[in-house]
């Protein structure tokens, strides 16, 4: 259980570093003690080899790694004691449960009764108490990622545990379990824990804090809910979020105004460092645009194009002079009208000019 | 022009892949085979094409005999999970491949391969080299080199389960541009599966898969709204539907006997007795009348709230609007939205929905 610092780390996987293509460009972040953390972006954006960086599997071309305030940078991964989950499960199917659980700290040479201790305590935290007889080959793919989980835990000197996509092999209908129980072995143990992957749900409904990496860079560092409602860049208001934000080309009004479509639109930013008449680009979330029954502030005549029954809602895809629009909204809505009034709540409008949040 | 499968079964080492899978479909038409993983989807793909030989049953395409016939003369084009092309070959050879085979004419080959590069995006890639591409690129020559093939049955097995969230979603809207085009209206379109969002944003037929067997085969939305059974509320559904068993006797429906609710009006004309019922994340509230349930786990994705609630053997999810601060081990009060219940019979076959049947 540590503190993790990566300090002015940079990346290349170029040979000849003279002129070098960046994986990673210089970044410092750290990862607090008992933390729950995700690193979200697309492939290629960096992210494992972020957490192949911290576990040792990548020495980087440039900066320092610190554990609890310990330069780590030169120590091998046998000696960082980092816990890693693949995507796959990796286990020994020829072992028992039991067996799989208690080989890290065979290999250690810990003491039998202390291994018995570890490995039933680990075992009821993770709901296989019942299945330690069993041969790993025999159980679920929900079961197999526990286990390989479960032989992280059960060295007392875990720095943290690293997690490289562990949902994707998992049935949707299991992955919660899976996610509760990374919830409570983060509060019982106080790990640390480092998630990535691509897919914002996961990122989002598992951490307290996610890194957003494009490109080799990281784009915004937050809680769900400011990724969501606050995106610092355009790219994350596209990445977050399903559908993707609402962005429409238009220019500076006033000090909170911007013109779109003609006419002045209310935003919750302040425009007073973008000059008058400046072009920038409105966001608004789909989930926040509201279908109103009379013309006020913020208010847009739209054409609807389509609705799409996606089960929990409805989305509206629906045009404003050049733009399309997406609404979504509540399945039990019904529409039949062909064009709508649409309102943009002002506080739920970004302004972003250059694609960064003004 | 229909294919028609009677009956297929395929159990290789004594375990069901296919149980008895009976079906039609028809020309100019898209569907969906939706199933969580080991459904059987594949192996019904690949029985199709002809790469599985079943043990027993017919299929037959426009009334002719389909079974016996090879792969290659089956006119069936296949898209796969993994980006399956040719590594050595640029874009533009690959998609033209099954056309040179054919010996078509080279201006022909380089009409109809421009043409497909056209619908999936890819103009001015045609002398990329594969390896070049990214992942949904791969995917989109693949989808194109089937594409020019106009084969009359078109197979696509998962194709955006290997890509990143956001591309998958991106291809998901071209993919339904490209079969709502008109383009395929000689052919008939087979998508499979795991994603019931998916499923109906693609619209079309939907063929509900479990174990092996068809549970259901109808319109999404009917899908959506007359589940046929309890297992397919279960897959047709994200999150699941909640199931929980309990009784209605007289104008209430009691639930482990501290929970009770009136029975809504479109349930008045069931007989009392023991049902299973159904209710869907969305349409559970928190409000201070309800009864009390324990958050087992509480997730926020941006815009919404995911509550996991257990009240003694019972557990159910609730999906909230916007994010809610709710700790996990706190006990909060609940409320179905009942005029939404379903109520499936003791076997599990749908007794009651909150939908009038359309037709």
């Amino acid at each position: 259980m540590a503190k993790i610092e990566l300090n002015q780390i940079a990346h290349t996987y170029d040979i000849d570093i003279s002129n070098p293509t960046y994986a990673l460009e210089e970044f410092s972040i750290t990862w607090e003690d008992g933390g729950r953390y995700a690193i979200l972006g697309p492939s290629g954006c960096g992210k494992t080899t972020m957490l192949n960086i911290m576990s040792g599997i990548v020495h980087p071309t440039q900066g320092r790694i610190l554990f609890d305030g310990v330069d780590v940078t030169a120590t091998d991964t046998s000696n960082r004691n980092i816990a890693q989950v693949f995507q796959f499960p990796v286990i020994y199917n020829t072992m028992t449960v039991q067996e799989n659980l208690a080989f890290p700290l065979v290999c250690r040479g810990v003491a039998n009764s202390r291994i018995k201790e570890k490995v039933d305590e680990v075992a009821e935290t993770l709901g296989l108490t019942n299945l330690l007889r069993k041969l790993a080959l025999k159980l679920t793919a929900d079961q197999k990622q526990l286990i390989s989980l479960g032989r992280g835990l059960v060295r007392d000197d875990v720095a943290a545990v690293l997690m490289d996509e562990p949902l994707t092999v998992i049935d949707p209908d299991l992955k919660f379990r899976l996610r509760r129980k990374l919830k409570e072995i983060n509060e019982k143990y106080k790990l640390t824990l480092i998630y990535v992957t691509h897919d914002q749900n996961e990122a989002m409904t598992f951490a307290e804090q996610i890194v957003v990496m494009d490109k080799g860079k990281i784009v915004q560092v937050g809680t769900p809910r400011d990724l969501f409602e606050k995106p610092e860049t355009t790219f994350v208001g596209y990445f977050i979020g399903s559908p993707a934000m609402n962005l429409f080309k238009c220019e500076v009004a006033s000090e909170d105004e911007v013109l779109f479509c003609g006419a002045k639109f209310k935003t919750s930013s302040d425009l007073r460092s973008v000059s008058q008449s400046s072009e920038v680009q409105m966001g608004i979330r789909s989930e926040f645009i509201q279908v109103a029954s009379e013309k006020s502030e913020n208010t847009i005549p739209a054409k609807v194009k389509m609705i799409d029954d996606c089960g929990n809602f409805k989305l509206i895809s629906a045009q404003c002079e050049n733009f399309e629009v997406k609404v979504k909204v509540n399945r039990q809505m019904s529409i039949s009208q062909e064009s709508l009034l649409l309102k943009f709540p002002a506080e739920k409008c970004c302004v972003y000019h250059g694609e960064k949040l003004v | 022009m229909d294919l028609v499968a009677e009956n297929l079964v395929f159990r290789p080492e004594n375990e069901y892949h296919l149980n008895n899978v009976s079906f039609t479909m028809t020309r100019g038409k898209l569907y969906t085979i939706l199933g969580r993983t080991l459904a059987g989807k594949t192996t019904l793909l690949k029985t199709i094409a002809g790469l599985i030989a079943p043990d027993s049953g017919s299929i037959t395409y426009s009334g002719k005999e389909f079974g016996s016939l090879p792969v290659w003369k089956r006119n069936v084009a296949m898209v796969y999970q993994q980006f399956i092309n040719y590594p050595h070959l640029t874009v533009f050879d690959n998609v033209a491949f099954p056309l040179k085979q054919r010996k078509v004419s080279t201006a022909t080959i380089q009409q109809k391969v421009s043409q497909a590069l056209q619908q999936v995006g890819l103009q001015g890639f045609e002398e990329r080299k594969i390896q070049a591409l990214s992942g949904g690129q791969q995917q989109r020559v693949a989808l194109a080199r089937s594409l020019v093939k106009e084969a009359e049955l078109l197979l696509l097995d998962e194709p955006l389960v290997n890509l990143d969230y956001k591309l998958r979603e991106q291809l998901r809207d071209e993919f339904r541009g490209i079969f709502n085009s008109g383009l395929m209206d000689q052919s008939i379109l087979i998508y499979s599966s795991t994603d019931p969002v998916e499923t109906m944003q693609l619209g079309g037929d939907v063929v509900v898969m479990d174990e092996g067997s068809v549970l259901q085969q109808a319109k999404a939305q009917d899908v959506f709204e007359h589940p046929a059974d309890t297992r397919v509320a279960l897959i047709a559904n994200d999150p699941a539907m909640n199931l929980i068993a309990g009784e209605k006797t007289g104008g209430m429906i009691v639930i482990n006997q501290a929970i009770r609710m009136d029975v809504p009006r479109h349930l008045k004309s069931l007989m009392d007795g023991r049902y299973t019922f159904g209710i869907r994340a969305a349409d559970i509230s928190i409000d201070k009348e309800g009864d009390l349930w324990e958050v087992e786990l509480s997730e926020i994705s941006g815009s919404e709230t995911f509550i996991h609630l257990r009240n003694g053997e019972h557990s159910i999810v609730g999906l909230l609007e916007m994010v809610k601060d709710i700790q996990i081990g706190e006990k909060i009060s609940v409320q179905f939205d009942t005029q939404w219940l379903y109520a499936f019979d003791q076997k599990g076959d749908l007794a009651a929905s909150p939908f009038q049947k359309a037709d």
